[in-house]
């Protein structure tokens, strides 16, 4: 099939982008979304022109590196799936995609289609870990009991894989759902108990600084993640927050 | 950042209390609704008297005055929150999508509040101009029950609305804000308990539903109220 891609170019951090336009031939309906970009990449190193730059790693859905805002919805049209997974029978021949960065002031573009999310690396440094000592004496698994609705919980929240779509997606660019989901992981579990307060006060904090907005429950973020982070995290973490700041000492 | 900072000035906090003062305006709307619905009573069961001797008893009992300080304070932050909020989340993204799809994941009058809101704030300052004020500090005519001075807000309410072009207009203003009221509780009522934290899956789908019904019947008997006063009465 043929298409006509809008595509973002920009050369680097402080340069001015803009939309331009290529078309594309013979895309096969089981190329992935990537795969169509690689030809398109090919086909312009040809003819020398420079490739259109964007993340990506594993391509099986599962490293959080690939992001791509595709006719308007981070990821792209589909449910449940990132843009690796996102396959071109999605598209109709002659269909006019249009191709941009995840837009934040937090996600700075690096260059085309790359953009810059070391805020959550930070944000995560600023709290999510928990200090348990892991080497030497390997704790029993089951020595610590934990609730199974509890452990459900937290291994829901921690198949967040930092992709960015809920910034992405979220018309405050907030990244509520990333933070919530990194919190819930650890404030439902017995691991993440003895640093509970400090995390959720620090991860908020660094957040703020990051310049991510607000949360006003839209649940845009929701139904945009490739891994089904639900909102009550989110609740979640306001209710940790809450009570962190009226009982921290 | 000291933990009592963070009940001020945080992204949270701001939330905190955007949720709390829409839910304490929630409450001063059902207040307000059962005193405004006794405009629906007939006139020959003294329905003027009653009406009357309500807006007195409102604008002087002292634990009345105290809510209603606590209602404008509720208003005024709301609004400011609002504007704070919005103006940080505007700031966010500095660049926007050269195409946005925000119908695919979200509700429209969710992503509307601030729109919304500001409907409802012009409609607020309309509506006091047109009743708290003149209750407050006139023109209103006055007349004596039982020997109780009494200002006539009964008549001055059902003018307003009863007048054939003046009053339609009136009417019209009054049902469009209603409705955009009504779009502004249905987000907002499950939004602040969100906000708040007070998420639970057993009680969230009461939430939900309270709040769905609360966006629609409250605003619906608000705007019963003039279009009772215009075509029927």
């Amino acid at each position: 099939m043929k298409l006509n891609l809008k595509i973002w170019r920009q050369k680097g951090p402080n340069a001015s982008g803009k939309m331009v336009d290529y078309q594309i031939d013979e895309v096969s309906p089981d190329m992935s979304f990537l795969e169509m970009l690689d030809v398109l990449n090919e086909q312009l190193i040809s003819k020398g022109d420079e490739p259109v730059v964007f993340d990506h790693d594993c391509r099986e859905g599962i490293c959080g590196a690939c992001s791509l805002h595709i006719n308007g919805e981070p990821h792209g049209p589909g449910r449940g799936i990132t843009t690796c997974q996102l396959h071109m029978r999605s598209f109709k021949d002659g269909d006019t995609i249009y191709i941009e960065p995840f837009r934040a002031k937090a996600f700075p573009v690096v260059k085309d289609l790359m953009v810059d999310r070391s805020a959550f690396d930070r944000i995560i440094q600023s709290g999510g870990y928990v200090s348990v000592n892991t080497s030497g004496n390997t704790i029993d698994a089951n020595a610590t009991p934990v609730r199974k609705e509890n452990a459900d919980a937290a291994f829901d929240a921690a198949t967040c894989i930092g992709c960015g779509a809920c910034v992405a997606s979220c018309k405050n660019a907030s990244a509520m759902l990333f933070v919530s989901a990194k919190v819930s992981q650890f404030s439902l579990l017995p691991q993440g108990q003895p640093e509970a307060k400090e995390r959720v006060m620090n991860m908020v904090s660094q957040m703020d600084e990051e310049g991510f907005g607000n949360c006003t429950n839209t649940g845009a973020c929701e139904v945009e993640c490739p891994k089904g982070i639900s909102l009550e995290n989110i609740a979640r973490m306001n209710r940790e927050y809450l009570k962190a700041s009226l009982t921290s000492k | 950042m000291s933990q009592v900072a963070g009940l001020f000035n945080s992204s949270l906090a701001r939330k905190y209390w955007m949720a709390l003062t829409g839910l304490f305006l929630c409450l001063f709307l059902v207040g307000h609704l059962a005193g405004n619905l006794q405009l629906l009573l007939p006139l020959e069961d003294g329905a003027k008297d009653q009406f009357n001797l309500y807006a007195k008893f409102m604008t002087t009992n002292p634990v009345v005055k105290i809510l209603s300080y606590l209602t404008y304070i509720s208003i005024l932050l709301h609004v400011v929150d609002g504007i704070v909020l919005t103006i940080r989340n505007r700031k966010a993204r500095p660049q926007k999508y050269a195409y946005n799809k925000p119908g695919a994941n979200s509700a429209w009058n969710s992503r509307f509040m601030g729109f919304l809101g500001t409907v409802i704030l012009v409609f607020i300052v309309l509506h006091l101009n047109a009743f708290w004020a003149k209750m407050h500090w006139g023109p209103i005519d006055t007349y004596m029950i039982d020997g109780e001075e009494v200002k006539d807000l009964y008549t001055l309410t059902i003018a307003s609305f009863q007048d054939a072009s003046a009053g339609l207009g009136m009417t019209i203003v009054y049902v469009i804000s209603m409705i955009v009221l009504g779009f502004h509780l249905v987000h907002g009522f499950q939004s602040a308990f969100r906000s708040m934290g007070w998420n639970h899956p057993k009680y969230m789908p009461i939430v939900m539903t309270v709040g769905k019904l609360f966006g629609i019947i409250i605003p619906a008997l608000f705007a019963l109220i003039p279009i009772y006063i215009h075509f029927i009465l």
